[in-house]
């Protein structure tokens, strides 16, 4: 009997891959990127943002949670799709208030490069303008929720790494939002420390460092000449802004 | 104050509306009263800029605001960075800059007054100035301008450019950069970039130098004209060094009253709302600043280069100030305040502020790597002031011991100018209207005036393609009687 290889298809290649790996790990290790932002290398996939579905022997799953086998004939770089992913990072724009010009993530921010690179030129829906609160209580962070995706990222890091559970999310359908798990709600209440793993892991502007904005010049930022593919598939695996 | 601000009685007066004007901030507009003999009985200009913004910026977190308030304004962003960043050093806890630091701020500065200086003569001055206040409107713009007069055009659009070159090596972008961070700045000037811009400076200083030459030359062509266009005394007011030397970056308050008389000097800057006050009128959103001491009728002021230049005791570079003294000697050392003048001082400017640039560029701290000053005890209030290529510029923030800010009044050039621009076009309405048919050219003398002090390039833009303009006759109740309307390719309908 032959031996069933581990590689699977993906967008007409064959790509080798380790058990266990899901579709978005193997594809990266392969160096192909799939876009995504609520995976984590570090942490267990959530499946919320679905900017990574891919087309899966002809049906749609997320990369990030289907694990990676024999036989997978895997469609991402589509055109299809890229609109599709487009559209979602439309939804997401018009659901928060994502002001970019004035944004001290801007250039560092996985949102605004995705924006980028699927070539967004227009937010299209119409905006819902949330009224979230911008919360600076804290001594080292400065919580912007209006920046919010509500990947879960900042909830995943304080309970699975941090051992703190500051971070849930709560509401419902259009109110959903991540609250502060403190007496008063405010961060600077709580038992948040900026070197808690929570504090590294926002990949836009929601979790900031207070006083460093616009530190780095343009021209440096992270984005500024490498595109959010080229940064992801980057080896030393800095591609977190905040984890170096 | 004008007898103009207010018509004695609205009966059998028409009503023109200039909406939006031209060339000029985008929400703008001008009203005129007349009467049945085009007698012109009330002018006034309505601003609608600026409303809200500070309420935009509560709320914020301090190092945000120098990057958020850039978008006050397309034609001075660097401005407001700047002024809200030397509020927020303060409020950081930085209450000195290093060398280096401060003479990338200031090379970020001279390079965004010489763009803006630029833009605003040659783009949406000169063609007023060059082809005349009447000439063909659908050709009145800078690209009239070039088919005549090909030099000056290239001219204008290259020290524009090498401005904005400046601005972005300093800020990382040419428009909308980040460059000024509460402490320091956050980029070096490499020696590269240096070299780069010190290859073409002499041939700025020699533009800038012709630049002054050619409004000379046109004030010589028609003197009594240019001097007595929208001209009205005022008190005059700008930023001034410890010695009395044109201070541009950071200085301290100084006033002349319209005959030069020293009003007060070597005032802090953050004493602006002691003295100043600002005032509201019914009619208009855009307050009404003062000098306190003087009241709202004795105490506007003009700011802005021709109130700076006439201001300080001196300029600080040979040949701006030479030109500066020429500029004086014309007035028989008095003051002078002709609308057009503001375009004469304004190039005296530029041609300082490329002075200024060759000097910071020759300096060996320009390439220093020290970019942040030394950080030292936090206040909760400040106030940042600059001179900003219309005028002087404040910025108060209060902030909340969260670091985000619980009070915030800006005070813009605009609105420094206020009354300033009311009275010109007044004056203007007064000399070229009263009584004359209205036609458009006339109509674009009012224009003129509003431009010589202030126009934005968010608008300026739209210019090049003819923004719409309409003028509403009405009688007195208000019914329209006609109308004179030009769409956006200029042409008359
Ligand atoms: S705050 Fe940041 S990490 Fe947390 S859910 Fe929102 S976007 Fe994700
Ligand atoms: S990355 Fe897979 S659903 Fe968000």
């Amino acid at each position: 009997m032959s031996e069933i290889l581990a590689q699977l298809m993906l967008d007409g290649h064959k790509i080798a891959f380790e058990p266990g790996q899901t579709i978005l790990q193997a594809a990266l290790a392969a160096g192909v990127y799939i876009p995504h932002l609520c995976a984590h290398p570090e942490f267990e996939p959530h499946g919320s943002c679905k900017l990574c579905t891919v087309v899966v022997n002809g049906r749609n799953g997320s990369a990030c949670t289907i694990k990676a086998m024999p036989g997978q004939d895997v469609l991402s770089d589509t055109p299809e799709l890229n609109l599709r992913r487009r559209t979602l990072l439309q939804m997401l724009f018009a659901e928060g208030n994502h002001f970019c010009p004035g944004c001290e993530k801007s250039g560092n921010c996985q949102l605004q490069a995705l924006a980028y690179d699927l070539e967004m030129f227009d937010p299209h829906f119409a905006q819902f303008f949330p009224a979230r609160e911008a919360d600076g209580t804290h001594p080292e962070a400065f919580l912007d929720f209006n920046r919010c995706i509500m990947c879960e990222l900042c909830v995943r890091a304080s309970r699975d790494v941090d051992g703190k559970n500051v971070f849930a999310l709560a509401g419902r359908g259009r109110d959903t939002h991540i609250i502060v798990n403190s007496p008063s709600g405010k961060l600077g209440d709580s038992t948040f420390s900026i070197h808690d793993k929570a504090g590294q892991v926002c990949p836009v502007g929601a979790i900031l460092p207070k006083e460093v904005g616009f530190v780095r010049p343009i021209g440096e930022r992270l984005y500024d000449h490498d595109t959010i593919a080229e940064v992801a598939l980057r080896e030393d695996a800095t591609w977190r802004e905040g984890e170096k | 104050m004008s007898a103009l601000e207010t018509a004695e009685t609205k009966q059998n007066l028409r009503r023109i509306a200039i909406d939006p004007v031209t060339r000029v901030e985008g929400h703008g507009k001008v009203t005129i009263l007349l009467d049945d003999n085009n007698r012109v009985h009330q002018v006034r200009l309505h601003i609608v800029e600026f409303r809200g913004f500070e309420a935009f910026i509560e709320g914020r977190p301090f190092w945000e605001v120098p990057v958020v308030v850039q978008r006050l304004c397309g034609i001075c962003p660097v401005s407001h960075h700047l002024a809200a960043v030397k509020a927020m050093d303060h409020i950081a806890g930085y209450h000195s800059l290093t060398p280096t630091a401060e003479k990338l701020r200031r090379l970020m500065h001279y390079g965004q007054i010489l763009q803006s200086h630029a833009v605003h003569f040659f783009h949406l001055a000169s063609p007023d100035l060059l082809l005349g206040f009447d000439s063909e409107p659908t050709r009145r713009n800078i690209v009239g301008v070039a088919a005549q007069f090909p030099e000056i055009a290239l001219q204008g659009v290259l020290l524009r450019k090498y401005g904005q070159e400046i601005i972005r090596h300093t800020s990382g972008k040419r428009i909308h950069g980040t460059g000024a961070i509460p402490g320091g700045v956050n980029k070096t000037l490499t020696a590269a970039e240096r070299e780069e811009l010190r290859r073409e400076i002499d041939i700025m200083i020699g533009w800038a130098r012709d630049a002054v030459g050619l409004v000379a030359q046109l004030h010589a062509t028609r003197p009594d004209f240019y001097d007595a266009f929208g001209e009205f005394p005022s008190n005059m007011m700008g930023l001034a060094a410890p010695n009395g030397a044109l201070e541009l970056y950071d200085g301290s308050l100084r006033a002349r009253d319209a005959s030069g008389a020293m009003i007060f000097d070597q005032v802090p800057c953050s004493d602006y709302d002691s003295l100043l006050q600002e005032e509201v009128k019914p009619w208009t959103y855009m307050k009404f600043p003062h000098i306190r001491s003087l009241g709202a009728e004795a105490g506007w002021y003009k700011v802005g280069p021709l109130a700076r230049i006439q201001t300080c005791d001196f300029i600080p570079t040979p040949l701006a100030e030479e030109e500066r003294k020429k500029f004086m000697a014309q007035g028989g050392g008095k003051p002078r305040h002709g609308t057009l003048l503001f375009h004469w001082a304004r190039m005296i400017e530029a041609l300082h502020a490329v002075e200024t640039i060759r000097d910071l560029l020759d300096d060996p701290d320009i390439v220093g790597i020290d970019l942040m000053g030394e950080k030292g005890e936090r206040h909760t209030e400040a106030v940042g002031v600059i001179e900003a290529p219309r005028g002087t510029l404040f910025h108060h923030y209060r902030v909340g011991a969260d670091d985000l800010v619980s009070y915030c009044n800006l005070i813009v050039s605009t609105t420094n100018n206020n009354q300033a621009m009311n009275e010109a076009i007044r004056s203007v309405a007064k000399d070229h209207l009263s009584g004359h048919e209205v036609t458009e050219g006339l109509l674009n003398h009012i224009e003129v005036a509003i431009r010589a002090y202030d126009p934005c390039l968010s608008c300026a833009t739209h210019a090049i393609g003819q923004m719409p303009l309409q003028v509403d006759l009405r009688d007195a109740s208000g019914a329209l009687v006609g109308r004179r309307r030009k769409n956006f390719s200029g042409d008359a309908a």
